[in-house]
């Protein structure tokens, strides 16, 4: 079996399980955030319910909208707010505790080896990158967890995408996962699983493998996974201290699919308005004017993705044509970059910052587009009208190439800054 | 289960943006997101649905996020039945869970003009187009997908269950 079968037949209490069949699942956590949670809240109570399976293993996180923007927004969160305690929820984090609720989730120890999770957000595949089976599912299921902890699945059939080689600097996951973008197409993984290994992912450091994991919903998957090791051990024990079971794909198995992919000569790659495969090198792309940047979100808002970008600001302007909206994925990530100097440096560059939250990304607050205007974004999607305006155009990149494009007011590779340091 | 409306026809990769755009999910009346369904890509759509309506679609209908509010705004935009050549999965399991009823087939999509009148027999899966009298079979939905949506949702029979 693979890794994910492994998981679904131990929580299913099988001793096996085949692609296709449907199973009841004992569910380890349950996460929901407040656009996701108010329905869960007045789905609960309409029902009847009086309390939750196991206020221990459930987090609600507020993210989307924080702090509120509108009068609605805030009603949203006083739904929330009130559902949480209630049920005295102690993993409740609201505004200015926790952040981008995958983030909080990983950071916090709720992410577990062999684990299933699921949440009410497409991006709850992000937790495959510590080897447990996510994925995103809906209000209404999500009130049935919150009441039964169990859920019903049906196994998936996974597509195993090794990949070797050594990144160029300047290329990483965000470049990676895009080319398999391109590769398997936006709904070329719909009901299937995504397991990324090879020497490059073991190589890899646990905030770019959630960058993998992350994007798997955007080829329509229903998880990415990564097997666990020794990466993954430690980052899981500096976190919490419970214990966990450390499930992996079998020597013999076969796949539906397998992917192999040299990241040796990869460029630093762009998903082009307006599908996440629609993907491009930088080389190829000619002069795309960009009149905002935005670096952060569940995808590429880590002190990772900050350090390089701020390696690459440091001392420099934001081009006077464009502008730079940074935001940290959570309120330890923004610690972590005050502490070592990165935020002064984005400040000083002329960045905006704003409070961790999913704000731009979805199209919410904080740095929404106007019609015709161009916006080059380390999020995940690139829909039509995602970040504002339908009439706005949405390019997704690096955190480097967010970068070098802050510096020029174009979508620019790294590699070609004149006078800079590299 | 029969049900009857007239046929609003749309294209492939449909995703929950389209639908119901990030700006509306702090809108908690149904009935407002309803109003604002299929925004993205149909600002009348709401007029031309209220009545009642069968949506037919191309490829990965609902692709993209896990918002419920996505199937709600069509439901409550009228919308009766969504008949794809494929559904995204999380969009696919939300509109059953809300009781909307969702059925995968090929071959209506180039059988189909807007406003036709369809017929839909949801335990037999099969669809008919009443003006040219033409019946296609879907991917009929197991019993205990059929059973939710006669139901109503997965709510009601959270309902009965507590």
């Amino acid at each position: 079996m693979n890794i994910i079968e492994k998981i679904l037949s131990k929580a299913s209490g099988m001793k096996e399980v085949v692609p296709d069949q449907i199973i009841d699942a004992k569910i380890d956590y349950a996460m929901i955030n407040e656009i996701t949670g108010y329905l869960v809240a007045n789905y609960f109570r309409d029902v009847g319910a009086k309390k939750v399976w196991d206020p221990n293993r459930i987090a609600i996180i507020l993210d989307h909208t924080i702090p509120a923007p509108t009068a609605e927004a805030a009603e949203v969160h006083r739904i929330v707010r009130e559902f949480a305690r209630e049920l005295n929820i102690p993993g409740f984090y609201d505004v200015g505790r926790g952040g981008v609720c995958h983030q909080v989730m990983m950071e916090k120890g709720y992410v577990k080896p062999g684990e299933v999770i699921v949440g009410a957000d497409s991006h709850t595949v992000t937790y495959g990158s510590l080897g447990a089976f996510s994925t995103g599912i809906g209000s209404t299921e999500m009130t049935s967890v919150f009441i039964t902890g169990r859920l019903w699945f049906k196994v998936p059939k996974v597509i195993r995408i090794d990949v070797k080689g050594e990144f160029s600097k300047y290329v990483g996951a965000k470049d990676l996962f895009l080319s398999v973008a391109k590769e398997i197409g936006f709904s070329g993984a719909t009901y299937m699983g995504l397991e990324f290994g090879g020497s490059t992912v073991r190589d890899m450091s646990v905030s770019s493998r959630m960058t993998l994991c992350n994007m798997a919903i955007e080829v329509g998957a229903k998880a990415g996974i990564v097997e666990p090791d020794k990466k993954t051990v430690d980052y899981v024990k500096s976190k919490t201290s419970d214990s966990f079971t450390l499930l992996k794909s079998d020597k013999d198995t076969e796949y539906g699919r397998a992917i192999d992919i040299d990241v040796n000569n990869m460029t630093p790659q762009i998903a082009c308005p307006d599908a996440v495969d629609n993907v491009k090198p930088v080389s190829e792309l000619g002069n795309i004017e960009l009149d905002q940047i935005y670096l952060g979100s569940c995808t590429n808002g880590r002190i990772q993705d900050l350090q390089i970008a701020a390696k690459i600001l440091k001392g420099k302007k934001v081009n006077t044509r464009t502008r730079l909206i940074v935001v940290p994925a959570s309120q330890e990530i923004f610690v972590e970059a005050m502490n070592s100097g990165l935020i002064q440096t984005f400040v000083e560059a002329g960045a905006a910052i704003a409070t961790a939250s999913c704000g731009a990304c979805y199209g919410g607050h904080l740095g929404i587009l106007a019609s015709g205007e161009t916006c080059l974004s380390t999020t995940n999607r690139n829909f039509i009208g995602r970040m504002g305006d339908p009439n706005s155009k949405l390019y997704l990149s690096s955190p480097a190439v967010a970068a070098a494009s802050a510096l020029t007011g174009q979508i620019t590779d790294p590699s070609n800054l004149r006078g800079h340091d590299s | 289960m029969i049900v009857d409306a007239n046929a609003l026809k749309y294209g492939d990769d449909i995703n929950t943006d389209l639908i119901i755009p990030g700006k509306y999910l702090v809108i908690t009346d149904e009935k407002r997101l309803g109003e604002h369904a299929m925004d993205g890509i149909d600002p009348d759509f709401y007029n031309k649905s209220r009545i009642g309506s069968i949506l037919v679609v191309g490829e990965n209908f609902g692709s993209g996020s896990s918002r419920e509010q996505a199937p709600i705004s069509l439901k409550n935009a009228g919308v009766k039945c969504i008949v794809a050549k494929s559904f995204a999965r999380i969009f696919y399991r939300n509109a059953i869970n809300i009781g909307l009823p969702v059925l995968e087939c090929l071959d209506l999509w180039n059988e189909v003009r807007e406003s036709d009148t369809l017929s839909v027999d949801l335990e037999q899966g099969t669809i008919t187009n009443e003006r040219t009298n033409r019946t296609f079979q879907a991917t009929p939905l197991p019993p205990f997908i059929l059973d939710i949506i006669q139901q109503g949702g997965l709510l009601n029979k959270l309902k009965d269950s507590l």
